[in-house]
């Protein structure tokens, strides 16, 4: 009953099947920022997928991570979407960024319902890189709706929302919260591996 | 085999049916003063119930209940003759609408593409049917035989003088062609078919007929050249569909809309061209019009794509009236360029092109829902960034002299007072001060600064006094 087995022997019998960490394969989507994508399991953005980032308020640094992103997907000619933004994009900063000001479009819409349907529209169409969209007031089924429509759409998707719903589930398949001060981002959610306790300080790498 | 005969035996009632939501119900075209009105045409459902071309309505009312009637108008007929020319010219240069209810196809020239002919014809057939017009085809050397044998015959392809010769000869003299009284008389001599006719020596025939008698007989043959007037297709499409009925949801106009633009994409297929920009007119009563344009950024001519789009624009529209007609006005026929397409695509599994996603975006959100953005060579940042789509580009700046990182992402489209605690300053001033000759003169010092929120706005304060105004973020 009380039979002690040693554990290395039982693992040397192979009897025990042991899941053993699959070595990510090469991120096909880096971030650009180097400490972010050490951490993350594909080593870089989720492919075909929802990230959403989660910031306390307006003007805190979402461009400043997704810049990288959006420079090396305009310049591959990927064509990004932004729909409906807060604010205007400012058509110097973007340009000092590296972003291809060419590939990119700006969808306006006048209720949060419609900027729904042209994300979902485009992320479906799969004739985009990358879109992204400021969902207001957009609660779970709306938020999967995205997430699906990326994966049929073989699209990146990212949505900005505010920090305040953190506390909720989500079904995307990344979340970071970014922070003002200090500047860091947290990474809450992450699939396919474990989200890491340390935040990682901005501009690292 | 030169020369093909598209007889539309049909063609008024054929017009009016496929307007109908139930084309198996039986429906009569009426003709002739309001005295005697008489069936011009019978639907086949009409025509098993006992009615018969011809029959006064009155009898036919007697006869049996229960069928739709609608008038003959010669123009609406020949304005179907028109639109199948038009259908009919991507198959051939050479269509001709000399003779009515007949298209006459000019082919040889065609089936190094289309055919051979079984294969061409089936085409045509089954085109016919989708657009929903009944037909007999029959392929001859000559025009003018293909157009009599197609009286008599149905799926007949003749190729070469002997095979004319015995075929012709066969037809009954009263479907010939000749005039009636001329059929009447090669009756009353006892000549029924053509062959018999063609034994009567000519002089004999010459002294007793009109000269047109043997002319027919020679065009029959091919031994006198006939020259049909060629179709050219109008530079504009405006079909027109009127509504039995007052409707007023904009659902119950879909069915109409999908055949006008089935009929566009048909339209526009054979003069190989697209449409940049067409008019739905929803016409009331007492002449009123709702006009709904619907505009495209490239021309298209996919009927799906044209159907939506349209739907689109539809639906949002409120009406003021309810509707009794509507139609479909096209001006703008651009030449069609196909998208180029590559044929290792990155994405294989991109279901629709940029393009066509842009047309849904705007049918829904409006027409400058969708705009891209662009630098512009002016200091002021209103109007740096500023590009919707028809706004004339001026020159693109290089960099024009702001610093790195200097500019932020996100631009307030106006700028807002800052309120709460003096904000901390981390770079600045900067001085903007341009635009004194557009009338938007501007004279700002410009800072960067962080907020107690940790937030990294734009800020900037009038030259000569004011308080801070924030018209960015660094996000």
């Amino acid at each position: 009953m009380g039979a002690v087995v040693a554990i290395d022997a039982l693992l040397h019998e192979r009897q025990v099947w042991r899941g053993r960490p699959v070595a990510p394969p090469a991120g096909a989507q880096p971030t650009g920022h180097a400490g972010l994508d050490a951490v993350l399991p594909s080593g870089g953005w989720p492919e075909a997928a929802l990230s959403e980032l989660l910031i306390p308020a307006d003007g805190v640094g979402e461009l400043q991570l997704l810049w990288p992103t959006l420079a090396r997907l305009s310049q591959a000619g990927e064509r990004m979407v932004l729909v409906a933004p807060p604010y205007l994009p400012f058509a110097p900063a973007w340009r000092q960024a590296g972003v291809d000001l060419r590939q990119l479009q700006v969808v306006r819409a006048d209720t949060p319902r419609n900027a729904l349907w042209a994300t979902e529209q485009c992320l479906r169409s799969g004739s985009c890189g990358a879109v992204l969209c400021w969902p207001l007031g957009a609660d779970d089924r709306a938020l999967r709706r995205l997430q699906v429509a990326a994966a049929a759409g073989r699209t990146l998707a990212f949505a900005t929302r505010p920090l305040a719903v953190a506390i909720h589930p989500s079904p995307a398949a990344l979340r970071i919260a970014i922070d003002a001060a200090p500047p860091q981002w947290r990474v809450l959610k992450c699939r396919g591996g474990v989200a890491p306790a340390q935040p990682i300080p901005q501009g690292a790498g | 085999m030169r020369w093909a005969c598209i007889l539309l035996p049909q063609l008024a009632l054929d017009g009016v049916l496929r307007h109908c939501a139930d084309p198996d119900a039986p429906r009569v075209l009426v003709s002739g003063s309001a005295q005697q009105r008489a069936l011009h045409a019978v639907s086949s459902s009409a025509r098993a119930r006992g009615l018969r071309r011809g029959m006064p309505l009155t009898a036919a009312q007697a006869l049996t209940h229960g069928f739709a009637t609608d008038a003959y108008r010669p123009e609406d007929e020949a304005r179907w003759h028109r639109f199948l020319a038009g259908w009919a010219y991507g198959f051939s240069s050479q269509v001709s609408l000399q003779f009515p209810h007949a298209l006459m196809l000019e082919i040889q020239g065609s089936l190094g593409l289309f055919g051979p002919w079984p294969r061409f014809e089936a085409r045509l057939r089954e085109e016919l049917a989708v657009l929903g017009f009944r037909h007999r085809i029959v392929a001859a050397p000559h025009p003018v035989a293909a157009r009599m044998l197609a009286n008599g015959h149905d799926g007949l392809a003749i190729d070469g003088e002997a095979p004319l010769r015995r075929a012709l000869g066969q037809l009954p003299v009263q479907r010939a062609g000749f005039a009636p009284d001329v059929a009447t008389a090669f009756a009353r001599m006892g000549l029924r078919t053509l062959r018999q006719v063609w034994a009567l020596p000519r002089d004999g025939l010459a002294r007793r007929f009109p000269a047109e008698v043997l002319r027919h007989l020679d065009a029959l043959l091919g031994e006198r050249d006939v020259a049909l007037e060629s179709y050219r297709p109008p530079d504009r499409f405006d079909p027109r569909i009127e509504l039995g009925h007052e409707v007023e949801s904009s659902q119950a106009l879909l069915f109409p809309l999908k055949r006008l633009t089935a009929d566009l994409a048909a339209f526009l297929a054979g003069r190989d061209g697209g449409v940049q920009r067409f008019d739905l007119q929803l016409e009331h009563d007492h002449d009123a019009r709702t006009r709904v344009p619907v505009g495209l950024l490239t021309p298209e001519r996919d009927p799906a794509l044209l159907f939506e789009l349209a739907r689109g624009r539809l639906e949002q529209v409120q009406l003021p009236a309810p509707v009794r007609a509507i139609a479909l006005c096209a001006d703008e026929l651009p030449p069609f360029v196909p998208v180029h397409r590559e044929l290792f695509d990155p994405r294989p599994q991109q279901a629709m092109p940029w393009e066509q996603l842009r047309e849904r975006l705007r049918a829904r959100l409006g027409e400058d829902a969708v705009h891209g953005v662009q630098v512009q060579a002016d200091h002021r940042p209103e109007c740096a960034s500023l590009s919707p789509l028809d706004v004339p580009t001026r020159r693109e700046a290089p960099s024009f002299g702001a610093a790195p990182g200097s500019r932020p992402g996100w631009l307030l489209a106006k700028p807002v007072p800052l309120r709460g605690p003096m904000p901390q300053l981390l770079a600045g001033p900067e001085r903007i001060e341009s635009g004194w000759w557009d009338g938007g003169d501007v004279r700002r010092d410009y800072y960067r600064a962080r907020l107690p929120t940790g937030q990294c706005a734009w800020v900037f304060r009038p030259v000569g006094g004011g308080g801070f105004m924030l018209h960015g973020w660094f996000a």
